[in-house]
């Protein structure tokens, strides 16, 4: 969700040894092992693009987790919790939790119910052509846009730890991520995913605590902090009155309205590279969980994040400022550097290269899907065999690596422009939840509402973007602030231009609705539920309820 | 019934990656049994640079053993609860020469 241009400073070097190249190898062996033996299993297109709807929940469960857990999401969370604090919590408890919970107990019927293999096929099917293609083409430009970055923050990771040439370290991650998802497909993706949220772990939990240890424990921490960056810097909602000063640059409400409902949902509930892992579920009930089973491991992971960016505004406090050569985003590799020995220094930096990978490999295979059976199968070369799209998807997948590569030499030479395009695309997500709202819960919603209310939700994003706030028109202390106002007038854009066109434009017909709307249901969906999906522990409303509690409860030892 | 809906479904019953793909419990089981062994063993030969640099915390022999703690778990699960490989659907005998 974040989008931190990367520059990481000279002199943070990793004392790597043998034994850390040796556990590196033997990872990017296994990665590749994957993809090959997956084979096997890919003999449609839909096993290729959604594994043949047919994987268990708790894999889809850690790889809907896995695929958000890129590095640039571990590294820019480690650099918000450094810069503005504990305040970082948000980005998880407010601006996660609840759209995980919404996606799957009140979306999931309907996307999984209705058959479709991506979100802009839901959009076909409830809407019509222009808004199909429209979002069809803008995500898949905006996944290679983000493969593209990920693969050039890597390179500059791994250059500043491990001292390889960007260049290498770019055409090497490619080349893995094309080898495993062109031969394997989604199935490949998703194994790797899930390995990838088990490696990562092992390696930011050791750094977690070693790092407390440095600076004597969380009272320690805390005390330091205080004194150094005032009582607001270790609470959630300190300094967040309306008209009170804050680092964040946001207020109580824009925090809950922009980052936790309009940003959040945009996001969690209509990225394709996340929903793509609900839909290759094997049924209806593990499709619902796999948002509840990933929302708990996404409560805790801050605290992984968070810590080690806290510790580093202790051990170096000038950090991110002009004083120092140290910007926030070196945080984790400053601790990785200072207190990691051989070995787990070794677990750390694969941990690091499979968070690359993840953050790559889910808009890979997203934008395979999206291209073929969107782009491609609608628009271009229509009722072919099916073997014809299974062989396109994976010369499609080659393409998109490649083009990602190109993406990143581009943003080697042009970071700025990079970071520009990054907050440009960010605004087409945010009208994507106004436009599924109102189209899943209001049935008179027209057909041709969804593209008007896709490009008025967008357009009213930017120009209060780029316009009203960057040309200083209103007031708001910082980027992060604007962003989330941002998202609140085009999400209200989107809402008032998709009612006032509905009032003009004819409905589509009730007939064709089954499925795609608030109290109807897909033909054939009465499924009788699978043997043990009645168990309690497997019941999604609990899941989902008892998720929503815990983050709530999470909020209290930082509220007051 | 839409086009869609049918599309799909005759897809799902061709789908080959319920019968054929392996259990992902055996890699996570086997490359955290196998890491974890190689970390532990690190941590046994421990050096006092490596103590001091890490708080004296012997980092790597925790992780190790919690890494050697996962991979079993998974091991064991597997072995505990195989995966079930569902009956071939009854349209799915005529295109196994395919």
């Amino acid at each position: 969700m974040q989008s931190p241009t990367y520059h990481l400073a000279e002199g943070l070097r990793l004392p790597t040894n043998g034994l850390d190249y040796t556990i590196l190898a033997i990872y990017f062996i296994v990665v590749l092992g994957i993809g090959f033996a997956a084979r096997a299993s890919v003999k449609t297109s839909l096993d290729f693009f959604l594994s043949g709807r047919s994987l268990p929940a708790w894999v889809t469960g850690l790889a809907f987790v896995a695929a958000n857990l890129g590095a640039t999401e571990i590294l820019g969370m480690a650099a918000t919790g450094a810069q503005y604090g504990v305040a970082v919590v948000h980005w998880y408890w407010i601006g996660a939790i609840p759209a995980m919970v919404f996606l799957g107990l009140v979306m999931m019927p309907f996307y999984y119910g209705s058959k479709v293999r991506s979100v802009p096929e839901f959009l076909l099917q409830r809407f019509d052509k222009p808004a199909h293609l429209l979002s069809s083409v803008l995500f898949a430009f905006a996944a290679i846009l983000i493969a593209g970055v990920n693969l050039y923050a890597l390179s500059i990771v791994v250059e500043a730890l491990l001292g390889w040439p960007q260049w290498v370290s770019i055409v090497v991650a490619g080349f893995f991520v094309l080898a495993y998802i062109t031969v394997g497909g989604l199935s490949s993706a998703i194994y790797n995913e899930v390995l990838q949220f088990f490696v990562i772990l092992a390696a930011l939990i050791p750094l977690t605590v070693l790092g407390l240890k440095r600076v004597g424990g969380w009272d320690g921490l805390t005390d330091s902090l205080s004194a150094s960056k005032g009582d607001n810097f270790l609470s959630a909602w300190g300094g967040t009155g309306i008209g009170d000063a804050n680092p964040l640059g946001a207020n109580w409400l824009t925090i809950i309205l922009g980052l936790g409902f309009v940003l959040s949902f945009g996001y969690w509930t209509t990225n394709f590279a996340e929903v793509q892992r609900a839909l290759s579920a094997k049924n209806l009930s593990a499709a619902k969980r796999t948002p509840l089973i990933a929302a708990f491991p996404k409560i805790f992971i801050v605290f992984a994040v968070m810590i080690p960016g806290l510790v580093a505004a202790v051990i170096v406090p000038k950090i991110g400022t002009a004083g120092s050569d140290l910007t926030y985003n070196d945080a984790i590799p400053l601790l990785m550097q200072e207190l990691l020995p051989n070995g787990v220094l070794g677990i750390a930096v694969t941990g690091l290269m499979a968070a690359f990978m993840a953050g790559m490999a889910a808009n890979v295979s997203s934008f395979n899907t999206v291209f073929t059976t969107d782009i491609w199968q609608k628009y271009v070369a229509k009722d072919r065999e099916d073997t014809y799209y299974l062989r396109f998807g994976r010369l499609i997948t080659a393409i998109g690596v490649l083009a990602s590569i190109g993406t990143a030499f581009i943003a080697a030479s042009f970071s700025n422009i990079m970071s520009y395009l990054q907050t440009l695309f960010s605004f087409f997500n945010v009208p994507m939840f106004v436009v599924f709202i109102i189209g899943m819960f209001w049935k008179r919603a027209s057909m041709k509402s969804g593209v008007w209310g896709l490009v008025a939700g967008t357009t009213a994003a930017m120009v209060n973007y780029f316009w009203i706030y960057k040309q200083g028109v209103i007031d708001i202390p910082s980027d992060q602030g604007a962003n989330f106002v941002s998202a609140i007038v085009g999400f209200v854009a989107g809402a008032v231009v998709m009612v006032a066109v509905t009032l003009f434009t004819a409905p589509k017909p009730e007939s064709e609705l089954a499925g795609l709307v608030y109290g109807t249901t897909s033909p054939g969906m009465s499924e009788a539920p699978a043997e043990g999906d009645d168990a309690w522990y497997r019941r999604p409303a609990l899941l989902g309820w008892g998720a929503i509690v815990l983050a709530a409860a999470c909020y209290i030892p930082y509220s007051f | 019934m839409s086009d869609l809906h049918k599309e799909v479904s005759e897809l799902e019953g061709r789908s080959a990656t319920a019968a054929r793909l392996f259990d992902i419990r055996l890699i996570i089981g086997g490359l955290f049994t196998l890491y974890g062994v190689i970390v532990t063993v690190a941590g046994i030969f421990v050096s006092d640079a490596d103590m001091k640099k890490a708080e004296d915390v012997n980092i790597n022999l925790w992780t190790g053993l919690a890494m050697l703690a996962l991979g079993l778990f998974f091991l064991g699960w597997m072995k505990l609860r195989p995966t079930e490989i569902p009956p071939p659907p009854a349209a799915d005998s005529a295109d196994t020469e395919a």
